[in-house]
C-alpha cells in the first residue's frame, strides 16, 4: 500500500472496529485534553453510571476558558470571573480529584490553553489521535496527529472507553506553493485559505496542508494554520511531520526519551501522504503574492488583503454582517478606528506571536484611547516571554500583560470588548458578540494587531517605519 | 435519550447564513455545570435587546412562531465551536429539528446524540421553506423524509446508525461499552503505546 494519505495512515492505525452501513467505526483515542467548560456534564454521566475514567494516563486536564487572567492564589481571586464561572472552576478541581486525574491547575507552571500546553509538554505527537471538547483541537494536527473537537457527550465516551464512534471523513489537500513574503505571517495565510474556500469549504473533510510554503514554516506557525481549519468547517487539519517537528519536540517532558525517541522518530518519518495518494478534493494557493489579511465581516471567511477594498454587493446575510460591523463596502479596512486590541488565544498566543507583537511595540506607545491586552497562551509562554524582557516592552508601550488563558477570544472570564466597540484581535472568530455583546471584531495577525494599537486605527504593519 | 420518530409542527425561519454556535448560545452562558435550563438563553442576543426586552423583529419572538418545533435556517447552520450547549439550548427551548442546506459537522454530531434532528435539503426545497414560514411540516426519522403540506416527500440523508439510535432512543455510550473487550485487545496488540 503506497497510495495512502497521511490522514488514512493515522486513521487506520486507530480503528478497532471498521465502519459498516450499520455502524460507525470504533476509533481509539491516544490523548484526551479536557477543560472546565465542556466536561462537567460528562462527569455527571460517569457518576450516574458508576463509571471510572478508563485511562487517566491518557487524559490531560487543565483550566483555561473561564479562568481569570489576573493572578489566582486563593479562591477569593476567582471572584473576578463571577460566581457561575468560579463554581465551574471549583467543579473541575473536584471532578479531577474524584476521578484521579492530575489537573494542571492554578499554581502549576504548565497551566495554559489546552491547545498550547499539549504541544508544549510534548504530549501532542505525530500519528496520535487527539481530541478535546473544543473545536480548535485541530491545532495539534500541526504535528501530523489526527486531532478534532468533540461535544460533551463524546467527552463522556472517551472518558469511559477511550474510544469514539466515527464515520470516516473525506480528505482535502490544501497546497500552498511559493514562500510567504516578509511581514506576512501564518495567520494571514490561513485567513487567505478560509477566504478562498469559505467557512463551509472544509465541511466533512480533514485538510492536509502541503507544499513548499508549509514546509518552510516553524511549528508555532503550523499550529496557527491547523488551528483555524475548523473556521473553514473542516473536522481537522494536518501537516506531515518532518525535521522541524522533531526538533521542536525533542526533550519536551512528555515526548519519548532515549532509545524510545529514536524508535518514535523512525515511525513518525513514515507519516506523510504517499506519492500516489489521492485526495477527495484539492485546492492550491501561492503564498508569494499574499499580504497581511484582515476580516471585515462576522465570520472568518469574510476577509480581504489589507490594501484591498471591502467587497460590494452580496446577499442579505452579507449586508447584515457589514451593518453589524459598521464597515463601508468599497473601502479598505485600514483607517477604521480601533478601541481594543487583543493579542493571545490558541491561534496566536505562543512565544513567537508575543515576539511578533513586541517587535512592533518596541519604542512605540499604544495610541490614546486604545486598550491593548496581551495574554500568553500558557504560563510557560509567560515565563519565556518575561525571560526575553517582552513583558517590559509590552507594559512600557502601555499594553496590559496578563496570566495565561482564553481571555478575550471567548469573553467568558470578564475580559470583554464593550458593546459597539471595534477590536483588532489575533483570535479565531469574529462572530457577532463573540468578544462581548455587540463587540465588533477584526481578525488579524499579531503584527497587524500591534500596529493598529499603535496608530489607533486598522493599520498595515508594513507601513510603520 | 427519548426516542424520536416523527416531528410534526409549523416551521419558523431564520434565513441568515452561517448562524454560528455563539449566536445559538453565547459563551457567557457556558459557565453552567448542568445541561438543563439553557432554553431561556437560546439565541439570546438575537432574541433580546440590551435592556433584556424581546426584539419584535426576531422571527422566534413573533406570536405565530410560538410552539413551532421545526427551525428552517440559512446555509451552514451551527458552524463554529463544539459546544454541545447549542443543541441542549435548542431542545430546551422547544425545537426538535433543524432544516438547512448544510449543517456544520460538530453541531450535527452533537444534535444527533441528543435527539435534535438535523435535516439537510436541496436548494429548491430550502427556498420553498424559507418562502413559506409557518408551513406545517413532518420530519419523519423512520422514513428519512421531510413531508411538505402539499404531500410531497423529500428524502434527507441520515446515517443509518444515528437514525437507529434516534428511533430507539439508544444511548451510544452503552454501544461503546459493549466493545470493551475489543478495546482491551487493541491496547495489548498495538506495536506502539501512546
Amino acid at each position: 500500500m503506497n497510495n495512502r494519505t497521511l490522514f488514512e495512515k493515522v486513521w487506520s492505525d486507530h480503528i478497532i472496529v471498521d465502519e459498516s452501513p450499520d455502524a460507525p467505526a470504533v476509533l481509539y483515542i491516544d490523548l484526551h485534553i479536557i477543560h472546565e467548560v465542556t466536561t462537567p456534564q460528562a462527569f455527571t454521566v460517569l457518576r450516574e453510571h458508576g463509571l471510572p475514567v478508563r485511562r487517566p494516563d491518557l487524559t490531560l486536564p487543565t483550566m483555561d476558558h473561564s479562568t481569570p487572567t489576573t493572578p489566582v492564589n486563593s479562591f477569593k481571586d476567582l471572584a473576578v470571573v463571577g460566581e457561575s464561572a468560579a463554581n465551574q472552576i471549583r467543579q473541575m478541581e473536584k471532578n479531577c480529584e474524584d476521578f484521579g486525574l492530575d489537573l494542571i491547575g492554578f499554581g502549576n507552571e504548565h497551566r495554559g490553553i489546552v491547545h498550547v500546553i499539549g504541544p508544549e509538554l510534548g504530549a501532542s505527537q505525530p500519528g496520535k489521535t487527539i481530541v478535546c471538547g473544543d473545536s480548535h483541537s485541530s491545532t495539534h494536527g500541526a504535528f501530523g496527529a489526527l486531532a478534532f473537537g468533540i461535544g460533551t457527550t463524546e467527552v463522556g465516551h472517551v472518558l469511559a472507553t477511550q474510544c469514539l464512534l466515527q464515520r470516516k471523513p473525506r480528505t482535502l489537500a490544501v497546497n500552498i506553493d511559493g514562500r510567504l513574503p516578509e511581514a506576512v505571517s501564518a495567520k494571514d495565510l490561513v485567513l487567505a485559505v478560509i477566504g478562498k474556500i469559505g467557512v463551509n469549504g472544509g465541511t466533512g473533510h480533514v485538510i492536509e496542508y502541503r507544499g513548499a510554503a508549509i514546509r518552510a514554516l516553524d511549528m508555532e506557525s503550523r499550529m496557527t494554520i491547523c488551528n483555524m481549519s475548523i473556521e473553514a468547517g473542516a473536522r481537522a487539519g494536518m501537516i506531515a511531520p518532518d525535521d522541524t517537528t522533531f526538533e521542536y519536540m525533542h526533550g519536551r517532558p512528555r515526548a519519548p526519551q532515549g532509545v524510545e525517541w529514536d524508535a518514535a522518530v523512525q515511525r513518525w518519518q513514515e507519516l506523510h501522504s504517499d506519492a500516489e495518494a489521492v485526495f477527495d478534493s484539492s485546492v492550491s494557493l501561492d503564498a508569494t503574492s499574499l499580504e497581511p489579511m484582515v476580516t471585515f465581516g462576522t465570520n472568518p471567511g469574510m476577509v480581504v488583503g489589507i490594501s484591498e477594498p471591502v467587497p460590494t454587493g452580496g446577499d442579505a446575510s452579507f449586508r447584515k454582517a457589514l451593518d453589524y460591523m459598521q464597515v463601508e463596502p468599497g473601502k479598505p479596512m485600514t483607517g477604521n478606528a480601533v478601541d481594543v486590541v487583543f493579542v493571545g488565544s490558541c491561534t496566536n498566543g505562543r512565544l513567537s506571536d508575543i515576539e511578533e507583537a513586541a517587535r512592533v511595540l518596541e519604542g512605540r506607545k499604544v495610541a490614546d484611547g486604545v486598550r491593548m491586552l496581551v495574554v500568553p497562551g500558557s504560563q510557560q509562554v509567560k515565563v519565556e516571554a518575561e525571560a526575553k524582557g517582552l513583558d517590559r516592552i509590552i507594559t512600557g508601550a502601555g499594553a496590559e500583560w496578563r496570566e495565561a488563558g482564553c481571555s478575550m477570544c471567548i469573553g467568558m472570564n470578564g475580559d470583554i470588548v464593550p458593546p459597539g466597540r471595534l477590536s483588532v484581535s489575533t483570535s479565531n472568530r469574529n462572530f457577532e458578540g463573540r468578544q462581548g455583546i455587540g463587540a465588533r471584531t477584526v481578525l488579524a495577525s499579531p503584527a497587524t494587531a500591534a500596529a493598529s494599537a499603535v496608530r489607533g486605527y486598522v493599520t498595515d504593519p508594513r507601513t510603520l517605519s | 435519550m427519548k426516542p424520536v420518530r416523527q416531528i410534526t409542527s409549523r416551521s419558523v425561519c431564520l434565513p441568515t447564513k452561517d448562524i454560528d454556535t455563539d449566536q445559538i448560545i453565547p459563551a457567557r452562558f457556558l459557565t453552567t455545570t448542568s445541561r438543563e435550563g439553557l432554553g431561556k438563553s437560546a439565541f439570546h442576543d438575537l432574541r433580546y435587546d440590551e435592556s433584556g426586552k424581546p426584539r419584535r423583529e426576531f422571527a422566534l419572538n413573533r406570536p405565530e412562531a410560538q410552539a413551532c418545533r421545526i427551525l428552517v435556517a440559512g446555509r451552514n447552520f451551527g458552524c463554529g465551536s463544539s459546544r454541545e450547549h447549542a443543541p441542549w439550548a435548542l431542545l430546551d427551548y422547544g425545537l426538535d429539528a433543524v432544516i438547512s442546506t448544510e449543517i456544520a459537522d460538530i453541531f450535527r454530531n452533537n444534535s444527533l446524540k441528543n435527539g435534535l434532528v438535523p435535516v439537510v435539503v436541496d436548494d429548491a426545497t430550502h427556498s420553498w421553506l424559507l418562502d413559506n414560514p409557518g408551513a406545517e411540516l413532518t420530519v419523519d426519522v423512520e422514513e428519512a423524509e421531510l413531508r411538505l403540506p402539499n404531500g410531497k416527500a423529500v428524502a434527507f440523508p441520515i446515517d443509518g446508525f444515528a437514525r437507529h439510535c434516534l428511533i430507539e432512543g439508544i444511548d451510544q455510550l452503552g454501544f461503546l461499552q459493549k466493545q470493551l473487550g475489543k478495546i482491551e485487545e487493541f491496547e495489548e496488540r498495538r506495536t506502539w503505546k501512546p
